[in-house]
């Protein structure tokens, strides 16, 4: 099953839509709830970091038996230094964005934390593309 | 212990629609900044912030946190509100502030 989402850059006041409707079906469906909570985390991040980051771009989550696969692609200006990204407490975010509580340099360390895997890939000038596994079962 | 009776004992006041205060509170976080609360907060907890903006909503919800406490008198911004009621999130507001209400929480515990 995969659920696609086009995600705003601008939107501030949408973004998490992705996630919460992502999040809703997960638990129809019966996923167990740390399951859908490290899914949540990650995923919100990711697509936080679409917003703020990518100036939009669109966000497939697949459900597989075993795990959950989450691609963001963004056109964004991607990213320069992927492992100075990687740092917690590191941010390229403005001052706008802060005040609204985001730009913690919180967001690609929780992806990290919470999920099984991550991949990065990313090109300056042309847009970042963040795929996200998370394990349904141990 | 209830949503209901920690906004009874701290006197806080119920910003959202009434009808979810049986909801159980097992614990306490205090942030603002919207990543530290998403990758922190535990399930269960009142998260007590002076953050209004929006996006209080999506992290609460993804969080899972019980309640979400506005200190310091801060009122959420417009549309805060609509959202929380959407999604079934309690949101309750205190003159407090975060030290205190936190206190007070401990001392009901």
């Amino acid at each position: 099953m995969v659920k696609h989402y086009e995600i705003s850059g601008t939107d501030f006041a949408n973004a998490g839509e992705a996630s919460s409707d992502f999040k809703a079906m997960l638990k129809k469906i019966g996923v167990p709830t740390d399951v859908i909570r490290k899914v949540s985390i990650a995923m919100y991040e990711a697509e936080i970091n679409t917003v703020i980051h990518g100036q939009g771009g669109y966000c497939d989550a697949e459900l597989q038996p075993d795990r959950v696969i989450i691609t963001f692609t963004d056109n964004g200006p991607g990213i320069e230094d992927i492992e100075r990204a990687m740092q917690a407490g590191y941010s390229t975010a403005t001052d706008e964005i802060r005040n609204l509580g985001f730009g913690a340099g919180m967001g690609l360390p929780n992806i990290k934390k919470y999920t099984d895997d991550m991949q990065i890939e990313s090109e300056v000038g042309k847009g970042t593309t963040v795929v996200l596994t998370i394990k349904l079962f141990k | 212990m209830k949503v209901s009776e920690l906004a009874k004992a701290l006197e806080l006041r119920l910003i959202s629609a009434e009808g979810y205060e049986d909801r159980e509170v097992t614990g306490c976080y205090i942030g603002d900044l919207l990543s530290w609360v998403m990758g922190r907060a535990e399930p269960g907890d009142a998260w007590i912030t002076i953050m209004s903006n929006i996006n209080i909503a999506a992290v609460a919800s993804l969080a899972d946190t019980a309640c979400v406490i506005l200190a310091e008198g801060v009122v959420p911004d417009p549309g805060v509100k609509e959202k929380c009621d959407m999604q079934d999130i309690i949101v309750l507001g205190s003159d407090k502030t975060a030290y205190e209400l936190a206190a007070g929480y401990a001392r009901l515990t």
